[in-house]
């Protein structure tokens, strides 16, 4: 057993971190945050020079051919940097849908441009505001045409590529979204460092991906798949969080002394230091199931889920209160991470489904 | 990144499943294995006593120590295989945590050759019951400020005070205690530690009954307790960094004990899917789902950190302050892992089984057991501290006991 990275999963991260410090400081996240652009173009690009989006990606198909150890480990760095671009919907949804899903045609077709950041893709799922988890999903698709709205779509202004979530759940159809008959309207974001969209299809072009009546199967796993490449992303900023409250605790006084010596802040930031680390270990645990292709991963997903979700909001909201009034304010950086922690929280679905799917799960292997 | 077995590695746990399995029976479905021994029950040390030294006598005790001290010269990686696989079968309750546990990696640490050959290949074999004197009535959380005297006299120390909460006092053969040898310099430095004999007259060990109703902790009283200097481990004023490890491997033991939480929720689970309301099964119940749910992570968190601690150990990094993780979260996640449980069954919930078995676990028992977990070893409020102060560098706290003599510190009317 080793239960660890080795050195070489790390050395693509290194060379992320040095990058993102470079060219994603808190500055560069604002810049998106509070401007007109959805992402920062620029740091996909370099990053898309890395190979970033093609870590997992098989060398036959123009990826990088490393693994899930090391795309776990940069979308830690990713997260820790707030890093402002559409990695999560691309690489972790839309490009894990076509790996498991794809015909060699559609592999050939999309994954080399996907894998080298020329095309962006993602996953659209939910409808409405009063139907969550798959309920009353009403886009159809029929006959290579595609009819319905999703909404919200991460990153669905602009992505050309959408998976989406049909028939009821039963299919999931590959669009381009630069078709005829495809519209995208934007929608404020509660994290305007990442996009949220509404998309319009009316009898646009697109096709299966995957066999008819698999949908939901191959949803499951993709979200399995991509839940613990998000808890590595969640943690990532959640330790950032803690990284920075303990900064301010130990500088910023009170009554004469550092509040960090204060035992109400202790033990605030000790509790934050133990979700996180708990949710590390869980993380690492799907590591190694999702990179291991572990029949264990439906499980492993689940407590990555649960435990980074868990981690990252009480990190963004105890490091917040940890500043008192400045981290109220819109120029303090808190509420990037807050914002974001929500975000993160919600795109696969809450903790509450994740808890059922984990007790389920677990019910059924007994 | 590799949870599997290396090929060394399964090659020992097939050994070690293989003597497993011709020396003791395997646990029926849904049994729970023993946990830590309340110490009422003679026959039940006795069998404790007998199987470790079944385990010495074919190399499997104490898998990590040099084998010349009966262990097995092992890695942490064999020593957490060894575990694992007695896990699976029929074993006596753990007598031997203040022992194998504590005292052994305490002298392996801090002991002189010649103190680790007198003592630890008999710990080895299960020939020693080992208690903690550490606590005083008013020395809890602050253990420093403990005031047990000890007064050199020639080639001895002669020992005055009180101890308390001391499990298995009463049954132990030999006890590690921390006693006071300075008043006159600052409350730290004025500690020594001991190996104290517990036969060694002077010595009153009373049970204290526990909210359990069990009675397997003690107060300790030592009137003139003569102990030789050849038991002193560590230099004279030294004793607090001796027993930091003592602690240290104390909160390792517990937090590990706490890692059953896995069975526990296997338990849960069986519960609320045999336990029905109007609607029908428990575990059909979104709001129990989700309490499960959270017990589970936490437990199954519990577990893989203490892989990344063990697979840091195999890299040579010592285990830090971190093991204190373990033991923070267990305590509170089993206090309400029971409440959960008992709540699953309604007023049943409060109904005490007088023979529980698999079907109706003691789940009431273990809720009043609880509380004690958040409690020894250091209290949830200094395992928080520690982590704190230790891990994430935040300053101490302004403290009115420093740079001045023990005997000027002030305290309580009670204890004046």
């Amino acid at each position: 057993m080793n239960f660890e990275f080795d050195e070489d999963h790390r050395e693509l991260a290194h060379a992320a971190r040095t990058l993102l410090e470079d060219r994603c400081s808190l500055r560069h996240v604002r810049a998106v945050f509070d401007g007109p652009a959805s992402y920062d173009e620029r740091l996909w690009s370099a990053g898309a020079e890395m190979g970033w989006m093609g870590v997992a990606v098989p060398e036959a198909y123009g990826g990088v051919g490393l693994g899930y150890l090391e795309l776990a480990l940069l979308a830690e760095e990713v997260g820790r940097a707030l890093a402002p671009i559409p990695l999560s919907s691309s690489a972790y949804l839309a490009t894990e849908a076509l790996l498991l899903a794809g015909t060699p045609d559609q592999k050939e077709r999309y994954l080399p441009r996907l894998a080298r950041g020329e095309l962006i893709a993602t996953l659209a799922v939910q409808e409405r505001r009063d139907r969550v988890g798959g309920a009353d999903l009403a886009t159809r698709f029929a006959s290579g045409r595609l009819d319905g709205v999703k909404a919200p779509v991460p990153d669905g202004d602009v992505a050309d590529l959408a998976v989406v979530v049909a028939n009821g759940g039963s299919l999931l159809a590959l669009v381009e979204l630069d078709a005829d008959g495809v519209r995208r309207e934007p929608l404020t974001s509660f994290d305007p460092s990442r996009s949220l969209s509404r998309l319009h299809f009316d009898g646009a072009r697109a096709e299966p991906l995957g066999a008819d009546g698999e949908g939901h199967a191959l949803l499951d796993h993709v979200l399995d798949r991509a839940a613990v490449l998000f808890a590595f992303e969640q943690i990532g900023g959640a330790q950032r969080c803690l990284d920075l409250a303990v900064a301010y605790a130990k500088e910023r006084y009170a009554f004469g002394r550092p509040i960090g010596s204060y035992q109400a802040l202790k033990h605030k930031l000790a509790d934050v230091f133990v979700a996180v680390e708990l949710a590390r270990s869980n993380a690492y645990y799907g590591a190694w199931a999702l990179s291991s292709g572990s029949d264990e991963l439906p499980v492993a997903a689940c407590l990555a889920r649960i435990s980074a979700t868990d981690a990252f909001q009480t990190a963004a909201e105890e490091g917040l209160h940890v500043h008192g009034g400045i981290g109220f304010t819109w120029e303090h950086d808190a509420h990037l991470f807050l914002r974001r922690s929500r975000l993160l929280a919600l795109v696969l679905g809450p903790g509450r489904r994740w808890k059922r799917t984990l007790v389920h799960r677990l019910a059924a292997r007994a | 990144m590799d949870l599997d077995d290396t090929p060394d590695e399964a090659a020992f746990r097939l050994e070690a499943r293989q003597w497993l399995e011709a020396e003791a029976e395997p646990l029926t479905e849904g049994e729970a294995r023993a946990g830590f021994s309340e110490f009422e029950d003679a026959e039940e040390i006795a069998r404790a006593r007998q199987w470790q030294e079944r385990k010495a006598d074919a190399g499997w005790a104490c898998i990590t120590w040099p084998v010349e001290y009966g262990g097995r010269g092992g890695t942490p990686m064999q020593s957490n295989i060894w575990r694992q696989e007695e896990a699976r079968v029929r074993t006596p309750p753990d007598v031997f945590t203040a022992g194998i546990g504590m005292a052994g990696p305490t002298l392996l640490a801090h002991g002189t050759d010649e103190q680790q050959r007198r003592w630890l290949p008999g710990m080895a074999r299960g020939e020693q019951i080992w208690c903690q004197l550490f606590s005083e009535p008013a020395a809890g959380s602050d253990l420093a400020a403990l005031r047990t005297s000890a007064v050199r006299d020639g080639d001895e120390w002669v020992v005055t005070g009180q101890k308390l909460w001391s499990s298995a006092a009463s049954v132990a053969d030999w006890g590690l205690l921390v006693v006071r040898t300075d008043p006159d310099v600052s409350k730290h430095a004025g500690l020594t530690y001991l190996m104290v004999d517990m036969r060694t007259p002077g010595i009153d060990a009373r049970p204290i009954r526990q909210i359990t109703g069990g009675a397997n902790f003690n107060e300790v009283f030592l009137t003139d307790v003569r102990v030789p200097d050849v038991n002193r481990v560590g230099e004279v004023g030294r004793g607090w960094s001796v027993a930091l490890t003592t602690l240290m491997n104390e909160r390792s033991s517990l937090g590990e004990g706490g890692t059953g939480g896995a069975l526990g929720v296997r338990g849960l689970l069986a519960l609320a899917e045999t336990t029905h309301d109007e609607r029908g099964p428990l575990l059909e119940d979104d709001a129990v789902c989700e309490a499960i749910a959270d017990c589970y992570v936490r437990s199954k968190g519990i577990v893989y950190t203490s892989l990344r601690t063990l697979t840091a150990l195999s890299r040579g990094v010592p285990a830090g302050p971190e093991v204190s993780i373990a033991k923070l979260v267990a305590g509170r996640m089993r206090q309400q892992m029971m409440s959960l449980a008992m709540d699953l069954q309604d007023l049943f919930g409060a109904v005490v089984e007088p023979e529980p078995d698999s079907d109706h676990l003691a789940w009431d028992h273990g809720y009043l057991f609880a509380p004690a977990a958040r409690i020894a070893g250091g209290s949830d409020e200094i395992l928080r501290n520690i982590i704190a102060e230790r891990v994430l560098g935040l300053p101490a706290e302004p403290r009115v006991d420093k740079g001045i003599a023990f005997r000027d510190i002030p305290m309580g009317p009670e204890h004046a």
